[in-house]
């Protein structure tokens, strides 16, 4: 598989390292009422879809940076590649 | 219809005219008192099990394609009860007694083959880890034995025991380990199941439940409504997709495994070998090909097909210990789809749903635990109870942070 890294191109997928979930970006609220369960689903629980997937890859061998590729799990096909980074603001974090 | 050397002979001088399908291929009824979703080895076996130690009857076993064309066809076939960890070891030890009955048990002829594993050592802190492991399987009734690197090169005179990187140190060996042939337990099991009233129905998806109240009734398929008293899942690879059919988010990614044959050999290669350094295993099949695998590519997939970055990992592990596969030509590689859980252990439970029961998380590890799994997860579907061995399986280990994690290495399935 070939990530097309927004910053660098094209880049072998065997310079990344994988985490898994993109959903792993929205860690949830510690000091929340529920946060033994909220902290349980987040670790634990996974949808895991056949089809299109976000994840988090994390670049290594390359300039380390953490990139959301959205790829289909069933045809292992990449569709986009965006930095954590603006995903993670796009949604609030890192303020 | 017994199988046995007389019966060969019996056909081979009547022109072999006798011999009858292994199973039926039975239309689906309306209505079972048990259905088991997934025609693989633990499917299979634990419908096997439910109508032979159980006395349950009305079973079937829906599979959406061909019965054993998931991962009981695709493994590398290695069976072992070398685990660590309470939960796990006792269990896989139970499935091994299993397979050394198995052939007597179902009368088919599987190949159990106790030629032995080998797992290699190649540094101090992995010597004291494996005696370690090996005093925990002793201590549950396995056997292991510490090898010294002057035996290990006695018996395997082609390992390049002093690699500049990965020097081999000694080793870990369980003698009652070894191979079975993996179709033939999938087959073994389907004929002993259909000779005792069985259902298999093959072609048959299941493609949701139907519940009322909190109970399963029974599974919508791409042939009908079919009725049941009890669900049992067995889906391996597939199970998230299906349980998100019951609302349910598993602990599991499937991930893909890939494996390798070579063109047939001469006997080079009397067992199974594991490289402790890298991730390689490798056996001979009776048809003389080399057998072998390594890690996961390490992403979710459900392609049944993996990349070459890890063709060539496997490759180099191979050659960093076995030099002489370097003259061999591969034949063929595939892959399969795991259900890698969040602590490399499996599941065998009920759900929130009434009469809805679960069984995966096997990891790259299933094909060994057929037995157990299908003769466990037939225990608690028949009386309501977990088996003994099988206790530890259960979903809330996770929310209850009693995880068995035989590698130490935390909510990270591709690294199990
Ligand atoms: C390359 C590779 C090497 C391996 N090596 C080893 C090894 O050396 N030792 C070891 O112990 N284990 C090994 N394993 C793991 C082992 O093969 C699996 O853990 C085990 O086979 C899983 O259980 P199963 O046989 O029931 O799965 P499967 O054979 O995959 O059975 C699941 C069945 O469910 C069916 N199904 C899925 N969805 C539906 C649906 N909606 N409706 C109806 N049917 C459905 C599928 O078609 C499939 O036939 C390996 C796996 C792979 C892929």
């Amino acid at each position: 598989m070939i990530i097309d890294h927004p910053l660098l191109g094209p880049r072998d997928s065997a310079e990344f390292t994988y985490l898994g979930d993109a959903s792993l970006i929205d860690r949830p609220d510690g000091m929340a009422e529920t946060a033994a369960e909220a902290f349980y689903a987040y670790q634990y629980l996974r949808d895991n879809p056949a089809g299109l997937h976000r994840e988090l890859w994390y670049h290594e061998a390359g300039d380390r940076s953490w990139l959301v590729v959205t790829r289909d799990t069933v045809t292992h096909e990449i569709i986009s590649v965006e930095l954590a980074r603006d995903v993670a603001r796009a949604r609030g974090r890192s303020r | 219809m017994r199988y046995s050397g007389f019966r060969v002979i019996k056909e081979a001088l009547t022109g072999h005219k006798g011999w009858t399908p292994a199973w039926r291929d039975p239309e689906p009824q309306d209505h079972y008192d048990i259905v088991i979703i997934g025609g693989g080895g633990h499917g299979l076996a634990t419908a096997y099990y439910l109508a032979k130690e159980f006395g349950q009857k009305k079973i079937a076993v829906l599979e959406k394609g061909w019965i054993g064309g998931g991962n009981v066809g695709r493994n590398t076939t290695i069976i072992r009860s070398n685990y660590l960890l309470n939960g796990n070891e006792p269990f896989y030890e139970f499935s091994l007694k299993l397979w050394e009955g198995l052939e007597q048990d179902f009368n088919y002829n599987a190949m159990v083959s106790q030629r032995g594993i080998l797992n290699l050592i190649h540094s101090d802190a992995q010597r004291d880890a494996f005696i370690r492991r090996g005093n925990a399987m002793i201590l549950n009734g396995a056997d292991a034995e510490l090898l010294s690197v002057d035996q290990i090169k006695a018996r395997y005179p082609f390992l390049n025991v002093n690699d500049a990187r990965f020097p081999i140190k000694g080793g870990l060996a369980q003698h009652r380990g070894g191979t079975v042939r993996h179709d033939a337990v999938a087959w073994g099991y389907a004929r002993g199941a259909d000779s005792r009233g069985v259902d298999i129905i093959q072609n048959c998806e299941v493609t949701g439940f139907r519940t009322r109240n909190g109970r399963c009734l029974g599974v919508e398929t791409s042939r009908g409504f079919i009725g049941a008293g009890k669900v049992g899942c067995a889906v391996a690879g597939a199970s998230s997709r299906l349980m998100a059919k019951a609302e349910m988010r598993l602990p599991l990614e499937s991930h893909v495994l890939q494996a390798f044959v070579s063109e047939g050999l001469k006997p080079v290669l009397p067992g199974v070998i594991t490289f402790g350094a890298g991730h390689f295993y490798c056996s001979q099949s009776d048809k003389g090909g080399l057998v072998f695998g390594g890690d996961l590519d390490g992403y979710n997939s459900y392609a049944q097909r993996g990349n070459l970055p890890v063709v060539e990992d496997v490759c180099e592990g191979g050659m960093a210990i076995f030099p002489m596969l370097g003259r061999a030509r591969l034949l063929r590689m595939w892959g399969g789809i795991m259900d890698m859980s969040m602590d490399g252990s499996p599941i065998i439970d009920r759900t929130h749903i009434d009469g809805l029961y679960f069984n995966g998380g096997w990891c790259y590890g299933g094909f060994k635990a057929t037995p157990a799994s299908g003769f466990c997860f037939a225990h608690l579907l028949a009386r309501d109870a977990s088996h003994p061995m099988a206790t530890a399986f259960r979903f809330d280990r996770f929310e209850k942070g009693l995880m068995i994690d035989e590698k130490g290495v935390g909510a990270q399935p591709n690294l199990h």
